[in-house]
């Protein structure tokens, strides 16, 4: 049975942070998976059978959260007492709002493009570099952690979430264009 | 030691007694059967010393025909011969429609979703024909290993949907298998490979087999299997190569559409041997009997063949190239390339999925037999057989799953490639004053529209206090176990009122429909249904007497206070003592109560392998 109450890092064992040791955050996993595994439980009685699956479920939703650099952020100003949820906050960076829109304009104009797949790696290029960016801002957020630093990393996540969203809009668009060929 | 006071004497109760358990590849052409002995996975003959069993099932009047038997006559027995029946698993007449087959059978709609197909031996369903075709395997492994399975794991496309893996487990259910795991078959590949070679690294699986299509990358680390994506097409495969060979026969001989049950059945065999001579020949002779009794002779050349079915080839690099965009992956970080199924013999095929991963694909392990060894090995680890073992196997879903909302729109709840298990929840409220009550609509696929994707199951959250539009919390949770099946089950917050679905009715069969089918074949067997209720219960019995004979044995009197055993102790002697009897009822209740008296000890058990494991983990960075 893991521990409920435990948050994410403790159950892994990392510092609770916005910086994870990726390799080690993997490690952890596998080896608490391999202790409560439904596959570790598949002859046993039924109510084993369940402990582990929800052991290894959390386990699961845990990892997935660590991994995952936004998810990894929201939670982290979870853990710190933000509602995210009542207070999505809004973003007042107007060069920041300026290439959202030249980025989605580039989106719309892909089909038409000569080589749509070119189009599609060159933006996926500059969304992922404006990611890293703000991933790096979002860290040194996390880092200072005064209240205004994480009124900022709020609207980090914001940003994140609307770069997070595009880049799944191309993988849609490219997955629309190989459904084509 | 706590073991010997326990056990009555005389019992046998030794916690790692070898267990027979096997993998069973239940394929859309061929089935197979592989264990594990001496520590090698092999398969398994019959008595004639054939490993594959064709998947061909004849109904006669008194009696089933499963394998080579069933397969002669095919052509002169259509109707009451069932081949390729994986394909309309977890299949509505609809779906079978949209398929484009030209199935050679007569369809039955009755009541439930599930098509029934009119043979001379009664009406059978798909999942009634793969029990069959699983109790032949079963017997014949039991033959061979001399004993009654403990355990079976079956393996299933990994693109298959959760209807088609509830019909899969439905069909174990009915040949009275115990069903250890549903696994994905491209990971059993991977499993026969990865243990043989101990490579880590990334790897992709291509499993083209019969009628299906699988595509998954993984990533090997230290025997852990972790799939990072899957994907495939789960209506694509050899048979449909045989079919576009067939049209190109009939075109060039003249055969017209109309052509009777007959005719079809004996071009689709022949479409098949030209495809199966055209791996080592150059051309291949065609001589079809035509259905005046004259023949036709011409011949098919590979360069044609090539043409006919690179359209097909092309239709299995889509779901390749969005496999790897969903592991965050190029083709060229790829390392291996591992061929399965039996249709990657086609040296097109070779060709094709080589110059997509940029590398020559391994094929080192005859494709038709790799998934059941790589079941086989999982099976022996999952049954207990191997405690020490380091293997783990840490799957995804293959679609995303959702529920319906506003517009006709479906709203995803659990995204495609997520690692199982996994439980998520969304809440959702009420849209209209004072009501009552919610339908819930579940839906399985990518696409934005309900219409678009593939209906689970519908049910309705009901007595749900009446409230302003708004203020309901119902919250909508959807659990995927560890053998890909969904589970869900929804709540109103504020009144606690739970509804929970096992999500199989669309396409599934209904409790009591399995219920009387069991009741119909025991019939046959002179056995009626509570001599098997019976069975299963001490069978049951045994199981958990002997998983806790072995826990108390290995940490018993470290976990727990003289004062704790004491109470599990009687409630142990009192299963061990009911166990033999003949009350299934009472069996039942000793299990229980068992399981109530040792629930703290069960979790006592579970922490201490997390502490163990995250013990390991502290010392490990002491060294760093």
């Amino acid at each position: 049975m893991l521990d409920f109450s435990k948050n994410y890092f403790e159950l892994f064992g990392l510092p609770v942070g916005f910086e994870v040791d990726s390799n080690r955050l993997a490690d952890r996993y596998r080896e608490l998976q391999r202790a409560i595994h439904p596959d570790r439980y598949a002859n046993a009685t039924g109510q084993e059978k369940r402990l582990s699956m929800q052991g290894s479920i959390r386990l699961n939703d845990a990892l997935n959260t660590l991994k995952k650099p936004l998810l990894r952020a929201q939670y982290l100003l979870e853990l710190k007492g933000v509602n995210l949820e009542t207070k999505g906050a809004s973003i007042t960076d107007g060069g920041f709002l300026m290439e959202q829109m030249e980025l989605r304009e580039e989106l719309a104009g892909i089909k038409q493009q000569a080589d749509p797949y070119d189009a599609v790696a060159s933006l996926m290029n500059r969304i992922k570099s404006n990611i890293q960016g703000l991933l790096r801002e979002i860290s040194e957020q996390f880092e200072t952690d005064t209240p205004q630093a994480l009124k900022q990393s709020q609207e980090t996540v914001s940003k994140l979430q609307f770069l997070y969203k595009l880049s799944t809009q191309v993988e849609e668009l490219e997955e629309e264009l190989d459904e084509a060929l | 030691m706590a073991l010997l006071q326990l056990s009555e004497p005389g019992q046998s109760l030794a916690p790692h007694q070898h267990k027979l358990a096997v993998g069973i590849d239940l394929g859309t052409t061929n089935s197979l059967v592989a264990t594990v002995r001496s520590g090698q996975a092999e398969t398994l003959p019959d008595e004639q010393g054939h490993h594959l069993l064709p998947s061909v099932v004849r109904y006669l009047d008194e009696q089933i025909e499963v394998g080579y038997e069933a397969i002669l006559a095919a052509t002169t027995d259509p109707l009451n011969t069932i081949a390729s029946v994986k394909r309309l698993m977890g299949r509505s007449i609809e779906d079978i429609k949209i398929l484009g087959n030209r199935l050679p059978y007569e369809f039955q709609q009755q009541e439930t979703a599930v098509p029934r197909i009119h043979t001379a031996g009664g009406d059978v369903s798909p999942i009634e024909v793969s029990a069959e075709i699983l109790k032949v395997l079963a017997k014949r492994a039991e033959a061979s290993l001399g004993g009654e399975l403990n355990g079976v794991v079956i393996t299933v496309p990994a693109y298959f949907d959760d209807a088609q893996r509830q019909a899969t487990k439905d069909a174990a259910q009915l040949a009275g298998l115990n069903v250890l795991r549903l696994l994905n078959e491209p990971t059993a590949a991977a499993v026969a490979y990865g243990l043989d070679r101990g490579q880590d690294g990334l790897h992709a699986i291509y499993d083209l087999g019969g009628g299906t299509f699988d595509i998954s990358i993984l990533r090997l680390n230290q025997g852990v299997f972790e799939v990072l994506s899957t994907g495939g097409d789960s209506a694509l495969g050899g048979d449909d190569f045989d079919r576009i060979v067939a049209g190109w026969i009939m075109q060039q001989a003249g055969i017209k559409d109309d052509a009777g049950h007959a005719m079809l059945r004996r071009l689709m065999r022949d479409a098949c041997a030209a495809k199966e001579a055209l791996t080592d020949a150059a051309v291949a002779q065609l001589n079809i009997e035509l259905e005046d009794g004259n023949h036709w002779q011409g011949e098919l050349d590979r360069a044609t063949f090539n043409q006919l079915v690179e359209p097909l080839i092309r239709k299995t690099l889509a779901p390749c190239r969005r496999a790897l965009r969903d592991a965050g992956l190029t083709a060229d970080e790829i390392e291996d390339v591992v061929l399965v199924g039996g249709s990657t013999r086609v040296p097109y095929v070779r060709e094709m999925v080589g110059n997509f991963f940029g590398t020559p694909p391994l094929v080192d392990i005859d494709p038709d037999k790799v998934v059941a060894l790589g079941a086989a090995i999982q099976a022996d680890i999952l049954i207990g057989n191997k405690p020490e073992d380091e293997m783990l196997l840490l799957d995804v879903n293959p679609l995303s799953l959702g529920i319906e909302t506003m517009g006709g729109l479906v709203e995803k709840i659990i995204p495609r490639n997520t690692t199982i298990p996994v439980a998520r929840a969304q809440e959702f409220t009420t849209f209209k004053d004072g009501q009552t009550a919610m339908a819930i609509h579940v839906l399985q696929g990518e696409r934005e529209l309900v219409a678009d994707c593939r209906s689970l199951a519908r049910f309705e959250l009901r007595e749900i206090p009446p409230m302003v539009a708004g203020a309901a919390h119902i919250l909508v949770t959807f659990e995927v176990d560890a053998d890909g099946l969904l589970h869900v089950t929804a709540k109103e917050q504020s009144s606690g009122v739970e509804t929970r679905v096992e999500v199989k009715p669309s396409y599934g069969l209904t409790d009591s429909e399995i219920e009387g089918m069991l009741r119909a074949s025991m019939a046959h067997a002179q056995e009626d249904m509570d001599t098997r209720r019976l069975r299963e219960q001490q069978v049951e019995a045994k199981r958990v007497i002997e998983a806790l004979a072995s826990a108390l044995a290995a940490d018993g009197e470290q976990l727990l206070t003289k004062e704790e055993r004491e109470p599990i102790k009687k409630s142990f002697q009192h299963l061990v003592t009911l166990s033999e009897s003949d009350d299934h009822e009472a069996i039942k209740e000793a299990i229980e109560a068992l399981e109530k008296s040792c629930e703290f000890y069960v979790e006592r058990r579970m922490n201490a392998n997390i502490h163990k494991a995250m013990a390991g983990q502290k010392v490990e960075n002491f060294n760093d």
